[in-house]
């Protein structure tokens, strides 16, 4: 069995938590803002660096992104913190996509870099929100897909065993190979890049791939190839109404009762 | 301001930056108050190719000079002194090997401090030698194919983490400091010990400790340079390290600085922000004048090493002096600008004035530093 490559799929994000909103489009407004790798996906680099540094079952590792040419810059980034290699996905055709026209667009790449083992995502991006770009991407590529990866235990070239993080409690799980994973901040401590890195990546030409490189279709991508399509983008108004209720246990417990009742949640005598 | 510099320097900024920024400045606060060597931080700097600079790149380094170990010196002390005098005091003992070491200790030492993996330290000061560096009495003497060490070396930046010493010995105490060799100890090795650990006013986290002898064998071959060159090596050492020093005050000064423009725009008193007030104002000017004074001082000395320079001790003290004498100066200044605030832990400014003293007393106190730019005035003039 040949050695396994591992990829990482990193998006570039505004560089701030202060999104702005264009109310026409309902897009983000990018001008002036500093574009960064979404914080959560340094933690899947970093994963991946480290696992190649510490398994001779790994080839190689090569990070991934979806985005306008202006996106190499994180690619840049994620060389002079240790990948080894890097492709971009930008093309026109690509823009609007949504979550699933992204994953669709994502498996045709990793398909096309071949012999991934192991494919890791952030658990989720800063600009989107969803999570769901991950888990869409192992359906599409028929992978188990272990979320919330929070410790990797064992990796093989065969299978993998990860240890999640839960509302209530860690989950191990085991996983054959080639499988996708998304991981939180506690799994590493993401490095600062190095001087040499910093200088292999300066020199290093990464290649840039559209559509027809990946062999897909135009009704399969971008704005063509999405399902949803963002309507509105808004700040919910949360009224949060707070009441204590006091009195013993079955006083308290009447209390409720009648508020849920007043409030038609639930019914009864 | 850009200071001309070339892309691969203004990369160094920029990885020293992330590291002050994303490493340093979280946790040193806590290193300080428990006087924790930061292992894990000199280790990231090591990782980052940082110690690389010191060094040709024949023995795995980066092959650049002292103007890009100032850079880097200066970006980690503006995030903590402690860091950045570790990082600094391993360039401080392994660069006898770099300039009089031969080819087998340079292969042999200088790949492993390179890559950050071991770090160095630079033993010459004594209890009863520091500003006269030769009257040190450790001696070593000759015994077939090894030399004894018996003594001890006080106040050893790095002493205990490091791996590899630079030991000043008397091989000839009659002769005085022409008497003196310089030899490559490795720690582990029989009859080599550490004695306590200074508790100290300021740059806590950093590693300051006795260095012990007690009839510690050392092969021949460790042996830098001649027999009786060593005070000369410790010179030569030091006139190229001075500069990294200077840094070392530009750094935390800048560091200063930063804290006490921020808190002054938005401290209010009289109904106005502290900023508004031209006593602070101008307060807030002279630290900035000065430290762009010192800062081109420092990066002048360290180009003219780097441009192969041979009269460099007047230059090198200077930047030393001064550099250190306006942290000193304007750390006080930024705890002044705190006001009370300033005096309390809860806030950067104190630390950095305590930190701040140590660099108008090591690598030469400030008063030898004027001595040596003196003798060399009056001996040559300009
Ligand atoms: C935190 C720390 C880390 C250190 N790290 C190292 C290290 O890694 N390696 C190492 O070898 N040493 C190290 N040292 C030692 C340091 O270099 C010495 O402390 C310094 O050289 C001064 O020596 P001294 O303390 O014995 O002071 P002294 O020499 O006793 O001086 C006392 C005072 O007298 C003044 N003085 C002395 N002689 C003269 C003179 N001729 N003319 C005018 N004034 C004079 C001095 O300026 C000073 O003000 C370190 C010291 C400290 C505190």
């Amino acid at each position: 069995m040949v050695k396994i490559k591992v990829v990482v799929c990193i998006k570039q994000v505004p560089g701030t938590t202060d999104i702005h909103i264009d109310p026409q489009t309902n897009t983000l407004v990018r001008e002036g803002v500093e574009n960064i790798i979404n914080p959560f996906d340094n933690y899947a680099l970093e994963e991946g660096v480290r696992l190649k540094e510490k398994s001779e079952e790994i080839s190689q590792t090569v990070a991934l992104t979806m985005g306008p040419p202006q996106a190499e810059q994180i690619l840049k980034d994620a060389l002079s913190v240790g990948m080894d290699e890097a492709v971009l996905l930008s093309d026109r055709e690509f823009a609007g996509a949504d979550t699933w026209a992204t994953a669709v667009t994502l498996a045709a790449a990793v398909k096309k870099i071949g012999d991934a083992g192991l494919v890791i995502f952030g658990k989720q991006t800063l600009d989107g929100d969803t999570g769901q770009v991950g888990p869409e991407f192992a359906q599409r590529m028929h992978m188990p897909f272990i979320g919330y990866v929070s410790k990797i235990c064992k990796l093989d070239r065969k299978s993998i065993q990860a240890e999640r993080l839960m509302e209530h409690g860690y989950e191990i799980i085991e996983a054959q190979l080639p499988a996708a994973i998304s991981v939180v901040k506690d799994i590493n401590e993401p490095r600062v890049p190095s001087l040499r890195g910093k200088m292999k990546a300066k020199k290093m030409e990464i290649p840039v791939w559209d559509r027809h490189h990946i062999g897909l279709d135009a009704e399969q991508v971008g704005l063509s190839g999405s399902f949803t399509q963002v309507v509105k983008v808004f700040t919910p108004q949360s009224k949060h109404e707070v009441m204590m209720l006091e009195g013993s246990t079955a006083e308290q417990v009447e209390k409720l009762f009648g508020k849920l009742k007043q409030l038609n949640v639930v019914q009864g005598a | 301001m850009n200071y001309f510099l070339t892309e691969e320097q203004r990369m160094i900024v920029d990885i020293c930056k992330e590291i002050t920024e994303k490493k340093i400045k979280p946790v040193r606060a806590e290193l300080d108050q428990n006087q924790v060597f930061p292992s894990e931080i000199i280790q990231e700097i090591g990782n980052a190719d940082l110690f690389r600079l010191f060094i040709p790149e024949e023995y795995e380094g980066m092959g650049t000079g002292i103007f890009e170990v100032c850079l880097a010196t200066e970006e980690l002390s503006r995030g903590d002194l402690s860091v950045a005098t570790s990082y600094a005091a391993s360039g401080l003992g392994f660069l006898p090997i770099l300039i009089s070491g031969n080819k087998q200790q340079k292969e042999k030492y200088l790949p492993l401090l390179a890559s950050g993996q071991k770090l160095a330290a630079f033993g010459l000061t004594e209890p009863e030698a520091g500003s006269d560096a030769g009257a040190i009495q450790t001696k070593a003497v000759l015994e077939g194919d090894y030399y004894v060490l018996n003594g001890t070396k006080q106040w050893i930046t790095n002493g205990g983490e490091a791996d590899i010493y630079t030991i000043f010995a008397m091989t000839d105490p009659k002769k005085g400091s022409r008497g003196a060799s310089a030899f490559i100890v490795k720690k582990g090795t029989e009859g080599f010990d550490f004695g306590k650990k200074e508790d100290k006013m300021g740059i806590r986290a950093s590693a300051t400790r006795e260095l012990i002898f007690n009839n510690c064998k050392i092969p021949k071959e460790n042996m830098i340079g001649r027999e009786g060159m060593g005070f000369l090596v410790a010179m030569k050492t030091l006139d190229q390290s001075r500069p990294a020093v200077g840094s070392q005050g530009v750094g935390l000064a800048q560091g200063a600085l930063e804290e006490a423009l921020a808190y002054a725009k938005v401290r209010k008193q009289f109904s106005n922000t502290i900023s508004s007030f031209q006593a602070i104002r101008h307060m807030l000017a002279d630290m900035a004048t000065q430290i762009e004074a010192a800062r081109n001082l420092v990066y002048y000395a360290a180009k003219a090493i780097d441009s192969g320079q041979k009269d460099i001790s007047r230059l090198s003290a200077m930047s030393k002096v001064f550099a250190s004498d306006m942290a000193m100066q304007v750390t006080t200044d930024a705890v002044q600008i705190f006001g009370g605030y300033g005096y309390m832990k809860e806030y950067p400014a104190e630390k950095m004035m305590r930190d701040a003293k140590i660099l108008q007393i090591y690598e030469g106190t400030n008063q030898i530093q004027r001595d040596v730019i003196a003798l060399d005035l009056v001996k040559k003039g300009f």
